[in-house]
């Protein structure tokens, strides 16, 4: 028995549970049918845990308490997410088998709310990529078009959700591995701000630009699922103390007198004009709506790339150091020595991006490089973190592509890194500058979605999500559903 | 100093333990002596997916040390990230502080042994986390204890300002105390609370570049330090006597042979990757907080010995025992609280106290005696209520935390000093001796003798010797 999660959102899941129309065991069944038969076509988990999920399930029926909107409710999480006893691999082949002993922050917080762990979710090794294609596990693909990459890094959670697998899941966003996935998959991801969600249990890429947010299928229910993982943690020192609002405050439809300011930068060179086009209609449709819409500049945006793999790849090879062999996960044989061990371990461990990301990093921050890579990128940082703020001082909001293409064929640039890190220029320059960002569908071009970002003020998600519902209110893009969505 | 016609430069990093309750980063208790890996949980082990979260309180003791050593607390402090690989280090990067020390040009005044003052200058300190520990077994394994990983150290890091062997010496037991007295550490060696890295280079005399370094690292004895220094300046002279070039080199200190042994040549520093720890918010220092932790700072060893010796007229040598432990001046400056006699008290913590601590190997914290027990025996005793007799068995008393007047009272050990009590007793014991009254008159002392011999079998011992005396005589002046 499968469940078709296209015709229902977290309320109306919430509502057929509180009124005892379907148990949580039996959404908890439904959702394991569900994988089972699409993730041939999908491959967006890498593993699933249906006896602690239906264990879970059980317990909930029994208390019989839906007080909380996601009791009962399934989710995928990105299997970077430490879960407790449960197989927890980064994708990478250094932590097959790993079972952490305890849980992250956010896994914490949904288990909690009675949310139900269903499996962990395919992504790019240890997030690095933009297509999932560096699993060392699997291949995952595009909700609608399955010779497509789901993007990434967490392609996984995307296709899950954008399939029809899960009604939300969790993913990971360093430099747009959540927005991006969500704009190729057509479906609605959120980077919190930086500090609004502990990063406690998420296996570090960059420290300073890592942070998980989710994935849904409409505005409201993202601002829900946020709502239930963000807020201060003691464990995470760079976690704000800000107490947590009603992200869904703000979700009226109405966005009369928003200011919202269109970076030129956005819309240059290596931007798909057709993309760009669909982009432009939906920016239009809000005006329509009442905002008010200007041309602004961020003149810094070009430098942004070269900042952000500097900057990510000095904190990931130093992140990624513990992977040494010693303590936990995956141990080479036949080594001689001390050395040895390091070197096969490691070597044999992780995978060719990994790898390209370690080196770069661990060359910009060696002594001869570390003043003309690590510092002057620091210093482009402060830069991006500027234009955003001047930009600021006036709108409420900044729009734009998410990407600058729809989701390109699986295989295709995977053997060409530059043309993948030029990919992430519209979103890098969020997570350098540590806002929130969203990407919600604004279209179809050649029958693959594109998306439409919407960045706030730090810690406005509210104004985003309100901007964010609005055009998904008027669009009503979500009632497009992908072949898949039959299987259900 | 130096050797022949050289001169030495010595350079001096100490890390000493601090002991917090729990760790730098995490909330793992920091206790020696445990079995292996007790005192750890997921951050120490560098799980994925841990963080780090600052002790404050670990930067409150590192403020202490800057204090102490008269060096600029920092206003603004950035851990940094320092990478290298090794299984006793599981993140494979030490949080340390190598852009914002805690403290910055300090000194130590230092007393030689000839009785001059040596201003030796602290460069800079880093609050930073301890590694763990690698040991190989005999079956072939190595295994790696993280009890000891992420303690908070100290790293008091010296200018070359050091000249010889004894110097450096000097300055590390002075520093110790130093140490010591801020209340951050206990500094034992033995447990290894205490280790120094040593640099060290000679040059003609008047030379104006300096020689080439050599290192010996993780020296917990401040024996083998000077040893391990008398070692390599011979060595090094040698070399260049003989028209030898001293390599950049790492050496370490072998105890039986009391030499030196090379470990290995450095070619070219060491690249660590040093950058600012992301996952740890900068941390803003502002004078306040400075004054507060510069009120909680205890008294300097210096400041108290002045004061024992200035104000309390306690001998010098005796003064300097007293400041021998943190603990031990603590307790004297709260026996004096307390009420004591100031030579008094300072002579029963030196003598009967240390002994007892000797004779049972403990430390002055582990015994049940409180400041306020050994006050008041020694109030019993300065107001005549017990004899310095059977203060002997009022002591062994408060050792075992015995309050000294309930004790005293319960076993009968009062003087008695009651004129009236003894006036009766002298009366009758005269009335019954007209024979000695007569040998009195007669200029013999002995006779006083015997009958302070007779009046204290009457008291069973109690009577107050020297009241009895006074009384006694000049009763018998009367008659």
């Amino acid at each position: 028995m499968t469940f078709n999660y296209f015709e229902h959102d977290l309320a109306s899941l919430h509502n057929q549970l509180v009124n005892r129309e379907i148990t949580a065991t039996e959404l908890t069944e439904a959702t394991i049918d569900n994988i089972a038969n699409t993730d041939e076509q999908l491959q967006a988990f890498i593993s699933t845990n249906p006896d602690e999920a239906l264990a879970q399930a059980k317990l909930i029926d029994e208390k019989g308490n839906f007080d909380n909107v996601l009791t009962g409710i399934p989710v995928g999480l990105k299997d970077n997410l430490a879960t407790k006893g449960i197989q927890t691999t980064g994708a990478s082949h250094i932590l097959e088998g790993f079972k952490p002993i305890y849980n992250a922050t956010v896994v914490e917080k949904l288990s909690n709310s009675g949310a139900v762990s269903v499996g962990k979710t395919n992504m790019d090794e240890f997030a690095m990529g933009g297509s999932t294609e560096t699993s060392y596990y699997k291949k995952t693909t595009n909700a609608w078009d399955h010779s497509k990459v789901p993007g990434g890094s967490s392609g996984g959670s995307a296709s899950a959700v954008a399939g029809g697998q899960v009604p939300f899941a969790l993913g990971s966003d360093t430099g747009g591995s959540i927005r991006q996935p969500a704009a190729f998959n057509g479906i609605v991801g959120m980077k919190p701000t930086y500090g609004r969600v502990s990063r406690w249990g998420l296996f570090a890429m960059a420290s300073s630009l890592d942070q998980i947010g989710p994935f849904t299928r409409t505005v409201k229910d993202n601002a829900t699922v946020l709502s239930a993982i963000a807020g201060f943690d003691a464990h995470d020192s760079t976690a704000s103390q800000r107490e947590v609002p009603d992200f869904s405050a703000k979700l009226t439809g109405d966005v009369k007198g928003l200011k919202i300011a269109v970076p030129k930068e956005y819309f240059g060179e290596g931007i798909d004009p057709k993309v760009a086009k669909q982009v432009k209609a939906a920016i239009a449709q809000l005006e329509a709506l009442g905002a008010t819409v200007d041309e602004v500049s961020l003149p810094h945006t070009k430098y942004g790339v070269a900042a952000y793999y500097i900057i990510m790849s000095s904190e990931a090879s130093s992140n990624l150091q513990r992977y040494d062999g010693v303590r936990y996960g995956f141990r080479a044989d036949d080594v001689k020595n001390l050395e040895d061990l390091y070197v096969k371990t490691r070597s044999e461990g992780f995978g060719d991006e990994v790898k390209r990301r370690i080196m770069l990093g661990t060359f910009s921050l060696s002594a001869g490089a570390y003043d003309a890579f690590f510092k002057k990128a620091a210093k482009i940082r402060t830069l991006l973190i500027e234009d955003f703020n001047k930009v600021f001082e006036k709108y409420d909001v900044i729009v734009g592509p998410t990407a600058p293409t729809v989701a390109y064929g699986l295989g295709e640039e995977v053997d060409d890194p530059t043309a993948m890190y030029l990919a992430d220029v519209l979103t890098i320059p969020v997570n350098l500058a540590g806002l929130p960002g969203l990407s919600v569908n604004a279209g179809f071009v050649d029958g693959l979605p594109v998306g439409l970002q919407i960045i706030g003020k730090p810690f406005d998600e509210e104004t985003v999500y309100q901007t964010g519902y609005a055009y998904e209110q008027a669009s009503h893009l979500f009632d497009q559903h992908p072949d898949i969505a039959k299987k259900y | 100093m130096g050797t022949g016609n050289f001169e030495t430069t010595i350079g001096l990093e100490v890390h000493v333990e601090m002991q917090t309750n729990s760790k730098l980063l995490s909330p793992s208790p920091v206790h020696y002596g445990d079995e292996p890996n007790e005192n750890t949980n997921v951050i120490d082990f560098g799980y994925p997916g841990v963080l780090p979260v600052a002790n404050k309180g670990a930067l409150e003791y590192g403020m202490r040390v800057a204090l102490a050593l008269h060096a600029t607390v920092s206003p603004f402090i950035r851990w940094d990230r320092k990478n290298y690989f090794y299984p006793d280090n599981p993140k494979a990067y030490q949080t340390t502080q190598s852009q914002t020390p805690i403290g910055t040009n300090g000194y130590l005044d230092v007393t030689l042994e000839d009785g001059t003052v040596k201003r030796v200058r602290i460069k800079e300190m880093h609050v930073e986390e301890d590694a763990g520990k690698n040991t190989h077994g005999s079956d072939g394994y190595s295994y790696v204890d993280l009890n000891r990983q992420g303690t908070p150290l100290i790293e008091i890091v010296s200018e070359p300002d050091i000249a010889s062997p004894e110097e450096a010496y000097a300055y590390l037991e002075q520093l110790r105390q130093a140490v010591l007295f801020t209340g951050v550490s206990e500094a034992k060696m033995q447990e290894g609370q205490m280790r120094a890295d040593v640099n060290i280079s000679i040059r003609p005399y008047g030379s104006d570049t300096f020689g080439t370094k050599v290192e010996m690292k993780n020296i917990n004895s401040f024996n083998y330090v000077r040893n391990a220094l008398i070692f390599e300046e011979k060595r090094q002279a040698e070399v260049l006597r003989a028209g030898g070039e001293i390599r950049q080199e790492t050496r370490r200190y072998d105890e039986p042979t009391k030499s030196t042994i090379l470990m290995r040549v450095k070619e070219g520093a060491d690249d660590y990757r040093y950058f600012p720890e992301p996952d740890l918010s900068p941390v803003v220092i502002d004078q306040t907080w400075i004054d507060e932790v510069a009120a909680s700072l205890p008294k300097s060893a210096g400041d108290r010995r002045n004061h024992y010796v200035n104000d309390l007229g306690i001998e010098p040598y005796d003064a300097e025992v007293l400041t021998q432990t943190l603990a031990m001046a603590n307790f004297y400056d709260d026996t004096i609280a307390a009420g004591a006699d100031p030579k008094r008290a300072a002579n029963y913590l030196i003598g009967d106290v240390n002994a007892y601590m000797n004779k049972h190997q403990v430390e002055l914290q582990d015994t049940e005696l409180t400041p306020e027990h050994l006050a008041g025996m020694v109030k019993l005793i300065e107001d005549g209520t017990i004899s310095t007799k059977q203060a002997k068995q009022v002591f062994e008393a408060i050792m075992t935390g015995e309050e000294p007047e309930t004790f005293a009272k319960a076993h009968g050990l009062v003087q008695l000093s009651d004129p009236d009590v003894l006036l009766a007793w002298i009366t009758e014991v005269l009335d019954n001796n007209p024979q000695s009254i007569e040998d009195f008159k007669g200029g013999k002392d002995r006779a006083t003798g015997y009958l302070i011999g007779q009046l204290m079998k009457m008291s069973k011992g109690q009577a107050n010797p020297s009241v009895l005396n006074k009384l006694l005589l000049a009763e018998l002046n009367k008659r």
